[in-house]
């Protein structure tokens, strides 16, 4: 009673926000003006923090298209970083409205958390970086017996290591830490041989070390770990804004539209595209949603399309330089695929 | 006859003679302090011989070898490191927090509204001087400009939002702005709230005694971090839904619950210490229990443990570097993050950067101690028993 | 007759209002029902969060598959081991790294705290320089600059350090050979438990035939003898079973022989560092808190300097001592949850991950506040034990 007391008092005294409950996210969200969003505390191309204290990366810029669908406006979102331990319980408390950051999509997620997976906005899976330089000859996670592995403690990637090990019957020394930075600075430091977590965060951590060029990912991925933004249970207007917004993104790409001619695209004659973006006569599309009619012109006008947003942040044009493999669209061979917007 | 041969008297005192050569200047020193005894001459050879050992490495590394400026890893690396630095080298990077002390000192508080926490550091130095020095007058007005106005100024001008200054989140605080922070309104808020529960464990009504009892004992008995998660990770679970408290604030809460138990326990003992005649004869002039105590008891019995105040201050300072643990970077938190920058990472930055934040948290709490030690001095009034 | 009547009168009473037990009964009247509000209020809140976000509640949850491993356990646990065997594993390894820190910290305090107060100017000074930069310096920096300053800087397990021993010293750890006992090694510790009975047998026959006769008899030397000579007698009428496992270079590290990783050397080295300075200050505020008379007094009966200290100083200087050395003990215990800084699998460690992997935050925490606070009441009540045989037994 007393943490409580001296909480509230604290709050009041100090005029941080305390936002009353209300029954809808959107509101919520449409009264404070800006979208709460979780990320990591800096994962090189999903979430990470620029020069100038601006976040990047894939996670970062699928808040902005949520925020242009609300609001018309990308730059009303604000960033909370989290780590492992604290994202479930931000978002389940009401913290933040959108979880993304990198999260593994689970059945156990689903049930037992509380939370509701929009979709899979980065098909990953886990994988085995080493240096090697100082391994020569291990071009395989099969040789890893014995290995001291680094690993980020309450992540999936946890689990997956123990029983990959376990089912190829191989012994391990785990080198656990809370944060990914302190996985870095330890695998950096030779603490560890391997270095296991989603192959996409490999080669971001990659860039990170000191000599990049000395590291190679094993080519074994050793589970799935489809990653995806999560929202709150029970709110099913706020789900349906934000998974919209991620099939939005990739019927833009299917449809050919970008952000450099998004506002030519409005006046095409291709009745598909025109009712995507809102241009048909009386259409309730984006009403019905909760949002303006014109939402997905605001989306690609402000954070492009997903084959965009895939380029600049993971892609070709970025450091990381990750090809899109599965994460095509599945007109290309690859597994990202929107329902129609219809 | 009256003449007596008095020449045995003296007239005049006898001049001080010089003490004997065995007990005065450098040798005699050397043979009381150094070595007395044969016991005392071997833990000298051995006390010179570890000085020898480690002062001119330390010097050696931390000033001769060092590296005070540089643009990036290159000049606190050796050539096998891919630096510049002759194989073998080994000095401090002083370069590293030179590059990076912006950040050490504000984390990521935007470069452009930086002059809002140095403002706020000026004014805080400004009260606080005048305050800790016994000469200076009005002591009253100071203490109410700087426990009372000064924190509602520096809330306004770090966290902005009106009067035309942009908001800054306190996500983007960081580095000393977030320990000195931190612990200043720790402390403001520990002290009274530790008054308040060291009165409450010695209240004659059962209830609250033993509500105060159960609170401190249970904070005590636990460590701050399990504090720092039940406010991060529970406290969210507790309150209806939709209503949240920023992170900082529950770091804050978390960091004064736990210096609260721990400055009531030291206040109790003061109060323990007032003898009873001290409470009867507030009793028999009539004072009711809140003038009892805030003009008779709390005076008497805070003078005295006055040493064990400033302790648990300087344990709360270093308790706020573990703020880092719920992902929120103080000076320590944000020096080790830039550990991980790929454009400094060499084996002599993590060094360099912990010794420069041990340094710093060093000079504030031995300032602490020393001012304490000060203040005992002044204010004992030479009636202890 | 008439005065007595008066006095028997009741005294005139003031308000009702301002009757000290009615104001205390309604103050208290006051503060349960708010705690009651506020317990219930919490409650509620809780069981509706828990509910509106279909998050399962309860203890079942540690007979689930851990499905993690850990990377030191002194009890048997793989990834198949429940919940609940991870966090004891945590625990055991938050009591391994306490106990030890507890008996560093204690030797290394006594040694400075005396330092502090020797005759030998160099001694007193280095001691001092000791005391003020640990007490000023957060612990969780000391532990820091143990791992990544001192630890992480180590050479890579092929260009390990070679100790004496066989031991060697990389940025893995610390390798040294581990014991193995063969057949008949059971010998060895029942000799050396009788060494140490028997010891104290002496010890105490000793004592008596001291406070009887005066006559003293060599104590020391006649246990070191039992307790070291009967486990060697022994040793070799066993047939010499003791062998030795060694450290040796495999492909990514040294394996074999014994290893103590990294997290746990910074974790212990920076605790016992860090309270050895408090514990420094506690002995040396004991040691002037016996009167200078004491010492004069057993000097004037002959005694040695040794003596003195062993049988006059210390036993006085304990009683000042103890209480705050068990609040030292306290923080110790309680620091060694910034294990989890540095990944050392203790307590906070492996019940935050185990919070972590089944979300259940709420009883997560609360397990480990109630194993601290377990832990914080046990060593309270030893050391009061302690505490009371010690204390002055007054006329």
């Amino acid at each position: 009673m007393k943490h409580i007391a001296i909480g509230i008092l604290g709050a009041a005294t100090l005029g941080v926000m305390a936002s009353s409950a209300s029954a809808s996210t959107l509101d919520d969200v449409k009264a404070k003006g800006f979208i709460q969003c979780g990320v990591s505390t800096g994962l090189a191309g999903f979430s990470a923090p620029d020069d100038k204290g601006d976040w990047q990366g894939i996670d970062a810029d699928f808040c902005r298209a949520v925020a242009a669908a609300v609001f018309g406006d990308a730059s009303k979102v604000k960033f909370t970083p989290l780590s492992a331990k604290e994202r479930f319980t931000a978002l389940q408390s009401g913290e933040i409205d959108i979880l993304s950051r990198n999260t593994t999509w689970t059945i156990n997620r689903d049930t037992a958390l509380g939370l509701n997976f929009i979709g899979v906005t980065y098909y990953d899976g886990q994988g085995f970086m080493i240096n090697a330089k100082k391994l020569p000859g291990v071009n395989s996670a099969l040789q890893l017996s014995g290995a001291a592995v680094c690993v980020q403690s309450g992540t999936t990637t946890e689990l997956n290591l123990a029983d990959y090990f376990k089912s190829n019957k191989m012994e391990y020394n785990p080198v656990v830490f809370e944060k990914l930075e302190e996985v870095n600075a330890a695998y950096d430091a030779g603490r560890c041989d391997v270095y296991t977590t989603d192959q996409s965060g490999l080669y971001g951590i990659r860039l990170t070390l000191a000599a990049p060029a000395d590291h190679v990912v094993l080519p074994e991925i050793i589970s799935k770990e489809p990653l995806g933004p999560a929202v709150r249970q029970g709110d099913d207007q706020w789900y349906h804004i934000v998974k919209w917004t991620y099939f939005a993104l990739l019927q833009a790409e299917e449809l050919g539209i970008t952000k450099a001619n998004v506002e030519e695209m409005k006046a095409s004659d291709s009745p598909e595209i025109k009712r995507v973006l809102g241009q048909e006569a009386d259409t309730k599309i984006g009403t019905d949603l909760g949002v303006s009619n014109d939402w997905v012109v605001n989306i690609v006008k402000a954070v492009g399309n997903y084959g965009e947003l895939f380029e600049r942040n993971v892609g070709s044009g970025s450091p990381l330089k990750i090809a899109r493999g599965i994460n095509a669209l599945w007109t290309k061979g690859g597994l990202q695929y929107a329902p129609p917007i219809r | 006859m009256q003449e007596h041969d008095t020449s045995w008297v003296r007239t005049e005192m006898a001049l001080a003679q010089p003490a004997p050569a065995s007990v005065r200047g450098m040798g005699a020193w050397v043979r009381t302090n150094l070595i007395g005894s044969v016991g005392d001459a071997i833990l000298t050879i051995i006390g010179i011989a570890l000085v020898v050992m480690i002062l001119p490495q330390v010097i050696n590394w931390a000033f001769i070898n060092a590296q005070w400026t540089g643009p990036d890893r290159s000049v606190c690396a050796t050539v096998a490191q891919g630096g510049i630095q002759a194989d073998g080298w080994s000095g401090a990077c002083w370069a590293f927090v030179n590059a990076k002390f912006g950040q050490f000192m504000f984390g990521t508080y935007p470069i452009e509204e930086r002059w809002r926490p140095i403002l706020v550091a000026v004014l805080f130095v400004a009260l606080l001087v005048p305050m800790l020095i016994p000469r200076v007058p009005r002591k009253g007005l100071n203490a109410i400009l700087l426990f009372l106005v000064l924190p509602i100024v520096s809330f306004v001008l770090l966290v902005g939002g009106m009067f035309g200054l942009p908001h800054v989140e306190t996500s983007r605080w960081g580095g000393l702005l977030v320990t000195l922070s931190l612990s200043f309104v720790g402390i403001a808020v520990s002290l009274p709230l530790g008054v308040v529960l060291a009165l409450g464990r010695r209240s004659k009504m059962p209830i609250v005694k033993m509500l105060c009892i159960i609170f401190i004992e249970t904070v005590r008995g636990i460590p701050l971090i399990t504090v720092l998660f039940f406010v991060s990770v529970m406290l969210p679970l507790f309150l209806p839904a939709g209503v949240t408290f920023d992170k900082y604030l529950r770091a804050l809460i978390g960091v004064s619950l736990f210096a609260a138990a721990y400055m009531a326990e030291v206040i109790r003992g003061g109060l323990q210490a007032i003898p009873k005649g001290q409470y009867e004869g507030a009793d028999s002039l009539g004072l009711g229990y809140w003038q009892k105590m805030g003009l008779i008891v709390l005076p008497q019995a805070l003078k005295l443990v006055i040493p064990g105040i400033v302790n648990t201050f300087i344990g709360m300072f270093k308790d706020t570097s573990l703020v880092i643990i719920i992902s929120m970077f103080d000076l320590l938190g944000i020096v080790k993050q830039n550990f991980s920058d790929a454009n400094w990472a060499t084996p002599q930055t993590a060094r360099s950067g912990l010794i420069f934040a041990a340094f710093v948290f060093w000079l504030f709490c031995f300032g602490m101690s020393r001012y304490s030690m000060y203040t005992e001095r002044r204010l004992d009034t030479g009636h202890k028993r | 007759m008439a005065s007595q009547e008066i006095l028997r009168e009741e005294p005139s009473r003031g308000s009702f209002v301002n009757d000290p037990k009615v104001r205390s009964l309604f103050f208290q009247a006051v503060v349960v029902v708010l705690l009651v509000a506020g317990v219930w209020w919490i409650a509620q809140n809780v069981i509706a969060n828990l509910t509106r976000l279909h998050i399962a509640s309860g203890f079942g949850f540690l007979k689930g598959r851990a499905g993690f491993d850990i990377s030191e356990s002194a009890i048997a646990y793989s990834s198949d081991s429940t919940y609940g065997r991870a966090i004891v594993v945590g625990l055991i390894n938050t009591i391994i790294v306490a106990v030890v820190g507890i008996i560093t910290a204690t030797i290394i305090g006594f040694i400075i705290g005396i330092g502090r107060l020797s005759q030998n100017w160099l001694i007193r000074k280095i001691c001092t320089v000791y005391v003020e930069v640990f007490r000023n310096i957060p612990p969780l920096l000391v532990i820091f600059f143990w791992y990544s300053g001192v630890l992480a800087v180590l050479p890579p397990p092929r260009d390990s350090i070679n100790l004496p021993f066989s031991s060697f010293l990389n940025q893995r750890g610390f390798y040294f050979p581990r014991a193995v006992w063969g057949d008949g090694s059971w010998l060895i510790f029942v000799a050396l438990l009788v060494g140490i009975a028997m010891a104290w047998f002496v010890a105490r026959k000793a004592h008596q035939r001291q406070m009887a006769t005066g006559q003293q008899f060599p104590v020391f030397w006649t246990s070191a003898a039992l307790i070291v000579g009967l486990p060697l007698l022994a040793y070799a009428l066993s047939g010499f079973p003791l062998s030795f496992d060694y450290p040796k270079q495999s492909t990514f590290n040294l394996t074999g022989g014994f290893q103590v990783s990294p997290e746990f050397l910074s974790l212990y080295l920076a605790l016992s560092c860090y309270t050895a300075a408090f514990i420094a200050e506690i002995v040396r505020a004991g040691i002037r808190g016996v009167s200078k008379g004491q010492t004069e007094a057993a000097a004037a009966l002959g005694l040695r300097s040794g003596s003195i200290l062993r049988l006059v100083v210390v036993p006085q200087a304990m009683r000042i001592v103890i209480p705050p050395l068990t609040s030292q003990y306290l923080n110790l215990t309680k620091n060694s949850s910034l294990a989890i800084a540095i990944g050392y699998p203790d307590l906070t460690a492996t019940a935050g991950t185990v919070l972590n992997q089944t979300g259940q935050a709420v009883e997560g925490v609360l397990i480990m506040m109630a194993v601290y606070l377990i832990l914080s009441l046990v060593t309270s009540a030893v050391m009061n034990v302690v505490n009371a045989r010690m204390a002055l037994v007054e006329r």
